[in-house]
């Protein structure tokens, strides 16, 4: 499959601002840190949640435990891929029961991640509330699913993907809007 | 990447690239041992068919809990009840459990290449839980899991093992895989169970009747146990056998200090191996048993949970979200 | 009347080798002349005329060692099927083995054996009887009246003759009747249990192996036995180079020993074996230091003959598990085309591969075998170039359990002439 870049979403200046936006919003809503864990979902995820935690802690000046959650063996499409995924562990090192679970991923689309990464939590623990951050809701819900705390809504055709590259997973920072060709 | 697995019937046709893909497929699931709710889904509406023509308790339940543990129903044969018994030939046994469309079958039988018969015959996956003396996959992966989680590596080390080794699979598997890891082998028993042509299997592989020359420099001790169903010919007497080659406190010292005690079980305390030894600090029997656990869980996981529906086979680089 | 011309004949018995025409009448040879001649003779009345140029024209081929299953065992062959199958394969006499059901250790099941032959066989079946009652290694069998019945040799094949006692009994006699006594050679206490040769290949696979010293250990004892009675004896398939030195000294000192050794032993070894049953015989393959050794003792003369030991099993039987299948793989057909890989590499002159096939097996019945007038008109007539391939499914046997299925061959029977008719005869 090839894929054609068509238009620059966020620049990584605007990637920084919009983490420390929803950092603030978060604190603001929760009415302050006490029991947040922020879960970053593999692979984009974990680095936008390790952000928002040094974010907060700028803000509160307070540890908000972050834990990475690796949801492969949770998804429901697995006998459609060919390759063999790679696994890796979820670390979370703090336990699960009634915490305030605060999910991040990079982008919101049709909700089955989200649903999977919830499916890895419950196995784990009763946290007390979970609520999805995300960097980019690109609606096309597939499930009823929302994210509480939303970085930008894009509207994007079913062609499109929204590929979010960091500095820690992808050695560059934006995000773009990619076309699928043929 | 590892080139896709299609059966798993011996250690000894895997690359060491395939080998280190499968235990590091297996740390997810040694974490998940300590989950409070041991259920995925993940292989939920699979099914795996349980072919054990040989009697083991173990291993079978062992793959049983780790394909329920992954959400899969298993189909149960067992030599007792087997129809085998009644004369059925064992492809027939085979194409009876495939027309029930398991989507895998592990098997078990006294004879070597039984798995690798199947296989050829059938479409689905085969896995080799111990085919007669030739391999046990997944006792040699879990065996190399243990060793490179307490030792940090399995490569470049030197392993004693004791025993039978003749009519062990499980030494076999041992030596392929880790022979492909640079390890050093000292293989140590009674001289018929020890022929010469098992230094041709390894590069560096040598022999010994003599349990305190072999222990020397030893960084893993593998000790078989003593396979009195397995013998044709007139059999060791059993004290004789401890006498030589029992595994005791005083011979472990000769060993590396911190070297580890394996045990492929179920062990007899007091022939192969010393009580003391068995549950002394170097000893890694229980994490054996666990790791076991683990390992065909993700043995299950790679060969089960991906592809049957697949189109082609690119990435899964854009996975929805 | 038949008329072969212009072939190459090749007659170890006479030492010729030159282009010939044969005529045959009924069920001799009739006349021999050199081949120029052809021109102004055509056919004879009422006749075939082979055209053999190109080819090569050898006395009738004798399988020394072979299993027709009949009776007892017609699902895996017949002795129709067997023989169509040797007559394939160039042979045009066949030495069935006595492990029939039930065996053929007396004149009534020889008698049925040969009047079955007479009806459906397409080349000449010359019985070898049973040493011992059943081949159960107790009681001597009714040798005497077997060979008036027809026998031409007395082995307890599938087994060894059990003991050093019986087999100087059963040599005492058949010294007497002038019978040459087959021993399969094998120690039973280092054979038990095991399903090829041990070595590392054994090991590797975890399949239980026998060492060299299985048969060379009863080949040692039978040669001083043949020395203790003067009888004459001979090695069923040999395996070994230790079994072949044996033979070698015994015949350096005017003992009457030969041996035969199978095509699949002169070129598989150990290595080969897999976990597939059409790799398991008995004696199994052997090491490549065997398998050299063997193709040198067919080059020098030290063996007698090239035997197929052709052990047909139906699927249903031989396709199990390496443990459980019974030994034996099919030759007739493949045989001469291996023998040919060997003449091909340099390693066997094309006259001794067919002394091998002819004077040498006939020499183990103290019979003769040449291409002269007067002679039986048995005949092979073979390429050394034909290009084929060797499928089990077309082939004349009931069984397929054959190591050599796809194989390509060059080189091959091309007509076979039993008793003046034409058994086989290659489509092109």
């Amino acid at each position: 499959m090839r894929v054609v870049e068509k238009n620059q979403l966020m620049s990584a200046t605007e990637i920084d601002r919009t983490l420390q936006r929803l950092a603030h919003e978060i604190v603001e809503k929760s009415g302050g840190t006490a029991n947040l864990a922020l879960i970053g979902i593999r692979r984009r995820g974990v680095p936008l949640a390790q952000r928002i935690a040094r974010a907060m802690h700028g803000i509160e000046n307070v540890e908000v435990p972050v834990g990475t959650l690796d949801i492969t063996l949770y998804r429901d499409d697995l006998s459609k891929i060919a390759s063999q995924p790679v696994l890796h562990s979820s670390e979370i090192a703090f336990p699960m029961d009634d915490k305030d679970v605060l999910l991040v991923d990079d982008v919101l689309y049709t909700g089955r991640t989200a649903r999977a990464a919830m499916n890895g939590l419950f196995d784990l623990g009763r946290p007390s509330r979970v609520r999805m951050v995300v960097l980019i809701d690109r609606g096309h819900r597939e499930l009823p699913i929302e994210a509480s705390f939303i970085g930008r809504s894009v509207q994007t055709s079913d062609r499109e993907i929204v590929e979010v590259r960091l500095q820690e997973t992808d050695k560059e920072e934006r995000v773009m809007l990619v076309e699928r060709v043929e | 990447m590892a080139e896709r697995l299609r059966d798993l019937l011996s250690i000894e046709e895997l690359t060491a690239e395939q080998i280190a893909f499968l235990l590091d497929e297996s740390k997810p699931f040694q974490e998940f041992q300590r989950y409070p709710l041991k259920k995925l889904a993940t292989l939920r509406g699979k099914t795996v068919g349980l072919a054990f023509f040989e009697a083991s308790t173990r291993t079978r339940i062992s793959f049983a809990t780790a394909a329920s543990r992954l959400g899969a129903d298993t189909m149960n044969l067992q030599a007792e009840s087997s129809s085998l018994k009644k004369g059925e030939s064992l492809l027939d046994t085979a194409r009876t459990l495939d027309a029930m469309k398991p989507d895998c079958i592990v098997m078990r039988h006294s004879s070597s290449g039984a798995a690798d018969f199947v296989a050829r015959h059938l479409e689905i996956p085969v896995i080799n839980a111990g085919d007669g003396t030739h391999e046990h996959p997944t006792q040699a992966l879990l065996d190399a899991l243990t060793i490179r989680d307490r030792r940090g590596t399995m490569e470049n080390l030197n392993i004693t093992i004791i025993g039978d080794i003749l009519h062990s699979r499980v030494a076999r598997s041992n030596l392929h895989l880790l022979g492909k890891f640079g390890c050093r082998f000292t293989l140590c028993g009674p001289p018929m169970w020890l022929p010469r042509e098992f230094e041709c299997l390894g590069k560096h592989v040598r022999r010994s009747s003599r349990i305190e020359e072999a222990l020397e420099g030893a960084d893993v001790v593998i000790v078989l146990r003593v396979q009195q169903e397995r013998l044709h010919e007139p059999a060791l007497p059993l004290d004789e056998y401890i006498l030589l080659y029992q595994l005791t406190p005083e011979r472990l010292k000769i060993a590396r200090p911190d070297a580890l005690v394996l045990h492929p079980g179920p062990m007899i305390r007091g022939l192969e191996i010393d009580p003391a030894v068995a549950d002394g600090p170097q000893s890694c029997i229980l994490e054996q048993v666990t790791n076991g656990l683990a390992v065909r869980m993700a043995v299950l996981f790679v060969m089960v949970a991906t592809g049957s529906e697949a189109e082609d086979a690119r990435g899964s680089a854009h996975a929805a979200h | 009347m038949l008329l072969i011309k212009n072939g190459r004949v090749i007659d170890p018995a006479s030492g010729t080798d030159a282009k010939r025409n044969i005529w045959i009448d009924g069920e001799r040879i009739a006349r021999i002349a050199p081949a120029e001649s052809t021109k102004d003779s055509s056919s004879a009345p009422n006749g075939e005329t082979i055209d053999a140029a190109g080819l090569l024209v050898a006395p009738g081929f004798i399988d020394l060692h072979c299993h027709l299953r009949e009776p007892g065992g017609e699902s895996s062959e017949t002795i129709e099927t067997g023989t169509r199958a040797a007559a394939r394969g160039g042979f045009t006499a066949v030495c069935p083995m006595p492990n029939t059901r039930p065996v053929n250790d007396n004149a009534s099941v020889t008698r049925a054996i040969l009047e079955r032959a007479a009806a459906v066989a397409c080349t000449h079946v010359w019985p070898i009887g049973a040493a011992s009652l059943g081949s159960r290694g107790e009681a001597l069998a009714e040798i005497g009246a077997m060979q008036k019945a027809g026998i031409v040799g007395v082995s307890d094949d599938g087994h060894p003759i059990a003991t050093a006692k019986l087999l100087r009994q059963v040599m005492d006699y058949c010294r007497a009747l002038d019978l040459p006594v087959i021993d399969h050679c094998e120690d039973s206490s280092l054979f038990a249990g095991a399903v090829m040769r041990e070595g590392r290949q054994s090991l590797r696979l975890g399949l239980r192996g026998m060492p060299a010293a299985t048969e060379s250990i009863a080949v040692g004892r039978d040669i001083q036995v043949t020395e203790l009675t003067g009888c004459r004896f001979h090695v069923a398939h040999m395996s070994s180079r230790t079994s072949l030195d044996l033979v070698r000294a015994a015949k350096k000192r005017g003992l009457r020993v030969s041996c035969e050794v199978t095509p699949h032993h002169f070129t598989l070894c150990d290595e080969d074996v897999v976990y597939d049953s059409r790799f398991k015989m008995n004696p199994p393959l052997a090491s490549a230091e065997d398998r050299a050794a063997l193709i040198e003792g067919l080059a020098d003369g030290t063996i007698d003959a090239i035997a197929t030991d052709h052990a047909p099993h139906e699927a249903a039987i031989k396709e199990v598990e390496f443990d459980r299948a019974p030994f034996g793989v099919t030759g007739f057909e493949t045989a001469l085309a291996l023998a040919l890989q060997l003449v091909h590499a340099g390693r066997l002159s094309l006259v001794r591969m067919v002394e091998l096939f002819t004077t040498g097996p006939a020499g183990v019945l103290a019979r003769k075998r040449s291409i002269a007038a007067g002679e039986p008109a048995d005949l092979t007539i073979f390429s050394t170039e034909h290009p084929w391939t060797f499928h089990v499914k077309q082939s004349a046997s009931k069984s397929s359990n054959s190591p050599f299925d796809e194989r390509n061959f060059r080189g091959a029977p091309m007509f076979t002439i039993v008793a003046g008719r034409v058994a086989y005869r290659r489509e092109a």
